[in-house]
């Protein structure tokens, strides 16, 4: 007799919430959760550089030009331990590869969320004024995606110049077409759908329209894409500034760590360029991974 | 058709345009030359006369047109450093560039196939999980650290490859190449696998849907019931249908292999012509920068305009949904 309110009572509390689904359906990939758990420690690392970095490798009054050039795991003059070794100007390499995450991954994000601003709302507006407005948008993205990524940014970096601006600006160039095509592909299927057209009926702005119900409903494809574009945008910076046409050298990244060892590499210092190219490998592999699975995850196509 | 190329070839025409105009404003809005390349010991005689040759003291627009004028006589201007027509300087690189994304080309093909077949074939197996991972590798690694990575093990402590350069060359109608002397496919293995890797990771996936598409058609069962062996059902009929899209997409991106060789050049000092760009960048060399920038540009529009003419030849659909917009 007791027991049936008690079943009245657990039976709501079983209801899934679709985000309940979501992290469920996300945590059945092993193998994601782990780079989710890792990319959550590289993201913790990069925002608490300053903090958790044995040393500050870029305080001239710390460093010793005595320490250079050890090999991993050596002391240094003051008994630190250099677990990774350390670079030709006596820098820690650990503490160097800690604030160049968050210089790489700064820039990255940066990017990546200017660039889905601008993107999306491109997209979407390509998408519900549709006609010449459509056409004219999404010829200039047609074109711009048929040019690789690298060569875009190469132009946009000749043109702009050198500098952690010009550089996020060169990477918003590269990634919005992604977006916008994105936004505007998912959009062009939303807006034929019912609740857009009882929000018309409503007589709501357009802008309402556009930003509070289009688009909530396309944030799927966009999450992934965005996860995968910000993989591109780390690996494109870091590129460039291996180049030596990215950052500047005051804003050592992970792409001009490794630069920095590759010229002392053929001398045998191979800790300078390997480890943070380790660094970079992991993050965009992670960030890659729970981008897979995100995919698979958000797309309703795959689910049961 | 017609109007379909005459449509296609306006745009590629507009596209050249417009890039011109980005490249050349926008790279004589960067820095200074004039600081760069004038002996800061000069008189001011001597730094009126250098600006005058290089023609800086005109008004931009005019620098605009005086370089389109040249543009269609085939002068894109001469390097600041070198001193040469900055056009030939490209030209002559052309050929290292081409070889080099030729055979990364090759080696995707005759790596990424088998592999992806393999992968196909046996979708469980722990041999197609290992290509799979390495694939994923493939799109993940930074290409240009790979190829410090390579240089490290291969020339470094191991000391069977050389790092830098293109080794000997041969001479052929003229055109300097490397692969057909030893010591020149020596050069070029470990760059060409490096510019390789990425299109390697897209073959195999490419080749892999394919297969294991391919591997429940009725050809497939219909050749196998025949008896025929399971080599040749792979070989003949399994290959010949997933190499048309294999072909296809290598097709399009030899264009990004070219492109992506700024940063395999720039790893390996091979004088190819992204080599030539980044060298250029640093030193502001601006007529190298803009006849580099409307080079490629050129190229990929062909290469473009090339791939759609294609198409709408294989496929009636594109050009009668072009013609009826």
């Amino acid at each position: 007799m007791s027991k049936t309110p008690e079943v009245a009572v657990s039976a709501p509390l079983k209801v899934e919430t679709p985000f309940h689904r979501f992290v469920s359906d996300f945590a059945d990939n092993k193998v994601a959760l782990f780079a989710l758990f890792v990319l959550v420690i590289i993201i913790f690392i990069a925002i608490f550089a300053s903090v958790i970095s044995p040393t500050d490798p870029y305080d001239l009054s710390k460093v010793s030009i005595f320490d250079s050039k050890l090999a991993p795991g050596s002391k240094s003059m003051d008994g630190v331990t250099f677990w990774l070794g350390t670079d030709t100007s006596g820098r820690d390499l650990l503490s160097s590869i800690f604030y160049g995450l968050r210089i790489s991954l700064g820039v990255g994000v940066m990017s990546g969320v200017i660039a889905l601003c601008v993107g999306s709302t491109i997209g979407l507006i390509a998408a519900y004024y549709g006609g010449y407005v459509d056409t004219l948008i999404m010829r200039i993205v047609d074109i711009q995606l048929s040019f690789p990524a690298i060569l875009v940014a190469l132009i946009l970096i000749s043109v702009l110049g050198k500098g952690v601006d010009k550089i996020i600006i060169a990477l918003v160039l590269v990634q919005w077409a992604y977006y916008a095509r994105t936004v505007r592909g998912t959009a062009l299927v939303e807006r034929n759908k019912e609740y857009i057209e009882a929000a018309s009926c409503l007589a709501l702005s357009n802008n309402r329209i556009v930003f509070r119900h289009l688009l909530p409903n396309c944030l799927p494809p966009l999450i992934v894409v965005a996860t995968v574009q910000t993989a591109h945008a780390i690996s494109l910076e870091a590129t460039l500034s291996f180049l030596g046409v990215g950052l500047p050298i005051t804003e050592p990244s992970l792409g001009l760590l490794i630069a920095n060892g590759f010229d002392v590499m053929l001398s045998g210092l191979y800790w300078v360029s390997f480890y943070p190219g380790i660094a970079l490998l992991i993050t965009i592999v992670s960030i890659n991974l729970v981008g897979d699975q995100l995919r698979d995850v958000l797309n309703p196509r795959l689910q049961k | 058709m017609s109007v379909f190329i005459i449509r296609r070839l306006l745009q590629s025409v507009i596209v050249v345009a417009v890039m011109s105009l980005i490249v050349f404003v926008g790279v004589n809005i960067v820095g200074d030359p004039v600081d760069m390349l004038i002996n800061p010991e000069a008189d001011q005689a001597e730094i009126a006369r250098v600006i005058h040759d290089l023609g800086l003291d005109l008004p931009i627009h005019e620098q605009y047109l005086y370089f389109i004028k040249n543009a269609f006589k085939g002068d894109l201007g001469k390097s600041f450093i070198f001193g040469e027509p900055a056009l030939k300087l490209i030209v002559q690189r052309i050929p290292a560039t081409f070889e080099l994304a030729f055979s990364a080309l090759l080696m995707a093909v005759f790596i990424g196939v088998p592999l992806g077949v393999i992968a196909g074939m046996r979708p469980k197996a722990i041999s197609s999980r290992a290509i799979m991972t390495g694939s994923i590798l493939g799109f993940s690694l930074p290409t240009f650290w790979v190829g410090l990575m390579m240089i490290m093990i291969f020339a470094v402590i191991l000391g069977w490859l050389p790092s830098t350069g293109r080794g000997d060359t041969v001479s052929v109608l003229g055109i300097e190449v490397s692969f057909l002397t030893v010591d020149g496919l020596r050069h070029m293995l470990m760059p060409a696998f490096n510019l390789a890797l990425l299109k390697i990771s897209l073959v195999i996936r490419l080749a892999r849907a394919g297969t294991r598409e391919a591997m429940h058609q009725d050809y497939v069962k219909f050749a196998r019931a025949k008896g025929l062996s399971e080599t040749r059902v792979i070989m003949v009929h399994v290959l010949k249908n997933i190499m048309i899209p294999v072909v296809t997409v290598l097709g399009l991106e030899f264009g990004s292999l070219i492109a992506f060789s700024v940063v395999t050049e720039s790893v390996f000092a091979w004088p190819g012509m992204g080599k030539l760009l980044i060298d250029a960048l640093h030193n502001l060399d601006r007529p190298i920068i803009v006849a580099y920038l409307m080079i490629i540009v050129l190229v990929f529009v062909i290469i473009n305009l090339l791939v759609d003419i294609l198409y709408s030849v294989l496929d009636p659909r594109v050009r009668l949904k072009d013609a009826g917009q």
